[in-house]
């Protein structure tokens, strides 16, 4: 970094929370998706104020700058792929309030989202939105990846809770968007058009998140089938009798398989699909919609059908579901976590997609995810050292992207689209939908300062290079 | 993106790390599931101050990409080795053993002459301390000595400790009253059960807890006669060499786990029990850290699947004959070596709970290092202090007036916590032996 830019941002932030030196700047390098990218500094800013400055500066000396919660993010959202400044986010934790009368959270972004669920349910309510790295990632994170989990069947995802947001734009100015009202039709919904930018429009300092009432009950149950067909079949039947379970998750063979020989627990190594469906809200309600959906399975061939009657067997249901991230890392180090995502009336037309690509590149390729709202996760195990095999995972990875838009379905359902999926962009979006949002983003952001190299693919760029 | 390449031919350091822990770091899968279990992170807030950081770290000095003195030293040493995040990781990332590879090979590292005064101090104690019984218990007498003949009160006035060093100020003062020698029971004596003997234990005594706190494993011996054990206690044994891993001295701590190994296979005890949450993880895994010495892997694993901390067998052989109602509030500090390594949680609670008259309450964040974390509470004196201040206020919430640990380190740390409270009054810190003891009536 140049050494003017350097002693004005040293007017800003103080030595101690600004890091020039080779090994934090390694520590700010990678995310949870697989790219490595060595920024030129890291810093730790303390509000609105500090941002504001700093990101004015990075105007003046033409310095890209990436903003960054946990680094849980699966798409490549923090990666600094241009170097320039990381900006982590985490020390802006102080303010958790739990506003009960209006029912409202009013948060700092690098706030811990469990930490949100938790302070949420003592005080009786309920934050949906559930993205499984919710003990990690900031809320800031899930707000601009606008992520949720299986809740998001039910409940919808991040962006249906915020309602409010104080950001420092792309030039350095702070805004308000939205406020505290559930309504709010003043102009355009500036809100929800950073909700989900992964950082390119703006960095978030504070948001207003709604909150409803926690539902009474859950229960939950399991089915085995053996034909992924009826799987698919009852997802559709249970979801057009009217009820709308609170999760509807879905694992293929590969994943029992893969869960099992992790952790043995009498999964059915021959069933081609297990479904395991929660349903939340009042006792009464809830049995009975829980037995029409049990009964719903049978009638569609399931092979074995179980209610959790206590806590302990509903832990026993989930405990698989949670065990298939570790259980298929064991089968290689590098794992490429796609979420594409279809009408949910496409599930079975796009598990046989995928199951025809994993046979056509033979690959280690895994199907879980949130079938009640369409969003799978094919996930490919491999190995980035083993380049060969890394060359076929891209040619995967691109069929699985034009399956997904060709039944009618989308890139991402929670992942974003970061560096790994902006070359499929236009695919989705046509030249003209992007171009739309570039022009978005060139109007915000003029010096192409905020998180450049996300979301838009370079010229010329068609498909992810995973290895070079 | 960089592709991992192979480590420089001509850096040696980088290769051995390269073909010892680069496998196991490339099984992390940066998911940061490990964050929220790290003491370091919470209290430092930086990247890598944390368990995927540091992981990250030890990749790019295998690489060749860091430099082992200047960029990973420091990170490494400041990580408290309370090994909670391996319990945290999904995927089973062995932490430990990176840690300690990287350890090594930061020792071992040609441009390691930048070394502080510390290291040396540390070198002086691991290397001609504590593998030796005599010199080891030639200082507790010391200790002893100086505490009885008032000199201690002396210095204490005087201030001059704090002035040198507070670190060794607190330590001084959270240093337990040092029995006499004449109590202690030596090394070759075996001690029969009382009553029926259900069970041929040998007992391990360690370096410090020999030493410094031979009361402790005196109150030991005889809670587990008590319980029914004959307890042999093997000649010969010596330090067991986990703060010599914990600081890169791999070699020595392998030749201080052979001596251990000879001396307890020549007893013929079904169980080798430790009284010490830190010395049982080590004892634990010399089977990992002989695991390529063909001689002795066998011999290795053997002893560690032999060995077993007090409360286990306690648990197993009770319930305890308790003799005496204890008064008030007790709350338990895991030893993160006994709860993380040798994942032993129930025991100690079981048996706390199982003391005549006795109000047990578990406090929040209990399974949270202390940052005593062997001489950690030495070395990075104001990070451990920071850590330690956030667990006394979680202490003081459950109104113990006990506070119980299985491991001397954390004993003395959780004393020290209580005299920054200015708590020496309202409450103590304890080891389990202890409270097990008073309650069986002995002394
Ligand atoms: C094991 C695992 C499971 C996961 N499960 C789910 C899941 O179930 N559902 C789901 O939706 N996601 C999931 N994810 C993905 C990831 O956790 C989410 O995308 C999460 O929201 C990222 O949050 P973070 O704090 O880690 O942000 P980061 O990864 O650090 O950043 C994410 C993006 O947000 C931007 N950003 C962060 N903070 C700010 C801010 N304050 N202002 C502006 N921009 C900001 C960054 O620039 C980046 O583009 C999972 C990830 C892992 C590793
Ligand atoms: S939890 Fe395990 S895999 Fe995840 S970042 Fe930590 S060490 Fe790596
Ligand atoms: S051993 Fe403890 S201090 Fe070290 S990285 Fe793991 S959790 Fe953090």
């Amino acid at each position: 970094m140049e050494k003017e830019a350097l002693d004005d941002l040293r007017q800003i932030i103080p030595d101690d929370r600004m890091f020039l030196d080779l090994a934090e700047r390694y520590c700010y390098s990678y995310d949870a998706s697989f790219g490595e990218y060595l920024p030129e500094i890291v810093i730790q800013p303390k509000n609105a104020e500090e941002i504001s400055e700093v990101i004015k500066l990075a105007n003046t000396h033409k310095i890209p700058v990436y903003p960054r919660g946990s680094g849980t993010s699966l798409s490549g959202g923090p990666l600094p792929v241009k170097g320039g400044m990381v900006i982590d986010m985490t020390l802006l934790r102080d303010k958790l309030i739990i506003d009960r009368e209006n029912m409202l959270a009013i948060v700092s972004p690098g706030v811990i989202t469990a930490n949100i669920h938790k302070k949420a349910e003592e005080a009786g309510l309920f934050y949906p939105p559930d993205p499984s790295s919710s003990n990690v990632a900031t809320i800031g994170g899930n707000l601009l990846e606008n992520s949720s989990g299986p809740k998001g069947l039910k409940y919808g995802t991040t962006k249906e809770y915020v309602i409010g947001l104080e950001v420092v734009t792309p030039t350095g100015e702070i805004i308000r968007t939205g406020g505290k009202t559930v309504k709010n039709v003043t102009g355009y919904d500036l809100t929800r058009l950073i909700v989900g930018s992964e950082g390119t429009l703006g960095i978030v300092t504070e948001a207003i998140i709604r909150l409803i009432p926690k539902p009474q009950s859950k229960q939950t149950f399991v089915a085995h089938f053996n034909h992924l067909i009826d799987s698919g079949h009852a997802i559709t039947s249970i979801l057009s009798s009217g009820i709308l379970p609170s999760a509807l998750e879905l694992m293929d063979n590969a994943c029992i398989r893969a869960v099992e020989s992790y952790r043995p627990s009498g999964l059915p190594l021959q069933a081609e699909a297990i479904l395991i469906i929660e349903i939340d809200g009042h006792p009464l309600a809830i049995e009975e919609e829980i037995n029409k959906c049990a009964d719903i399975c049978k009638a569609e061939g399931a092979s074995y059908v179980k209610i959790a009657e206590t806590e302990e067997e509903r832990q026993t249901i989930w405990s698989a579901r949670k065990s298939v991230s570790p259980a298929i890392t064991q089968m290689g180090p590098t794992k490429i976590s796609e979420d594409a995502t279809v009408p949910r009336s496409q599930i079975p037309a796009m598990m046989d997609r995928l199951n025809n690509i994993r046979e056509k590149y033979e690959l280690n390729l895994v199907v879980f995810g949130h079938a009640g709202d369409g969003n799978l996760h094919p996930n490919i195990i491999t190995d980035k050292r083993n380049i060969t095999e890394m060359k076929k995972v891209e040619l995967a990875v691109s069929e699985i992207f034009e399956a997904a838009i060709e039944l009618g379905g989308t890139l991402s359902g929670e992942h974003g689209i970061g560096t790994l999926k902006s070359p499929y962009m236009e695919m989705e979006l046509g030249i003209t939908g992007v171009n739309m949002m570039k022009k978005i983003k060139e109007a915000w952001d003029p010096n192409n300062i905020l998180n450049p190299g996300k979301i838009f693919p370079d010229k010329g760029q068609t498909r992810v290079v995973l290895v070079t | 993106m960089n592709l991992p390449l192979k480590p420089n031919e001509t850096n040696a350091t980088a290769h051995h790390l390269y073909s010892d822990a680069y496998d196991w770091t490339n099984q992390c899968v940066k998911c940061g599931y490990c964050l929220p279990a790290c003491p370091t992170y919470e209290s430092m807030g930086v990247e890598s101050a944390s368990p995927r950081g540091r992981i990250n770290l030890v990749k790019m000095a295998a690489e060749g990409k860091i430099d082992f003195q200047k960029d990973l030293a420091e990170p490494i040493d400041l990580c408290l080795g309370c090994r909670a995040c391996e319990t945290a990781c999904p995927v089973g990332v062995p932490y430990g053993h990176i840690l300690e590879a990287a350890k090594e090979a930061i020792e071992n590292s040609p441009s390691s002459n930048q070394k502080n005064k510390m290291n040396k101090i540390k070198k002086l104690a691991l290397v001609h301390l504590f593998p030796y019984p005599k010199r080891m218990n030639r200082i507790g007498r010391a200790v002893q000595f100086y505490q009885k003949t008032g000199f201690s009160k002396l210095i204490r006035s005087s201030n001059v400790l704090q002035k040198v060093s507070p670190a060794l100020a607190h330590l001084e003062q959270a240093l337990p009253a040092i029995e006499s020698s004449s109590k202690r029971i030596r090394t070759g004596t075996i001690m029969p059960a009382k009553g029926e003997t259900k069970l041929k234990v040998a007992f391990f005594t360690g370096c410090i807890m020999d030493s410094m706190m031979s009361r402790i494993n005196r109150l030991t011996i005889e809670l587990l006669t008590l319980a029914g054990c004959e307890v042999i206690l093997p000649e010969n044994q010596n330090c067991c060499g986990a703060l010599h891993s914990h600081q890169g001295e791999t070699e020595q701590a392998k030749a201080l786990a052979k001596r251990n190994i000879q001396a307890f296979m020549q007893s013929d005890a079904d169980v080798i029990v430790n009284n010490a949450g830190g010395c049982g993880a080590s004892l634990l895994e010399y089977g990992h850290l002989l695991a390529d010495d063909h001689e002795w892997a066998g011999a290795a694993r053997a002893f560690s699947e032999k060995s077993k901390d007090i409360s286990q067998i306690l648990h197993q052989l009770g319930p305890l004959p308790f003799t005496e109602e204890w008064q008030g509030i007790v709350s338990y500090q895991d030893s993160c070596h006994l709860r993380n390594v040798q994942k032993v949680q129930m025991e100690p609670r079981l048996l706390l709970q199982s003391i005549p008259g006795i109000s047990y309450v578990e406090m929040e964040g209990f399974d949270r290092c202390c940052a005593s974390g062997g001489i950690y509470n030495l070395l990075h004196f104001d990070e451990s202090m920071k850590i330690l201040d956030g667990k006394m206020k979680n202490l003081k919430e459950t109104k113990a007036t006990t506070i119980v640990t299985v491991n001397p380190g954390c004993q003395m740390q959780m004393s020290i916590g209580i005299q920054r409270e200015g708590a020496a009054n309202e409450m103590k810190s304890m080891h389990l032996v202890e409270i097990l003891a008073k309650a069986c009536g002995l002394d």
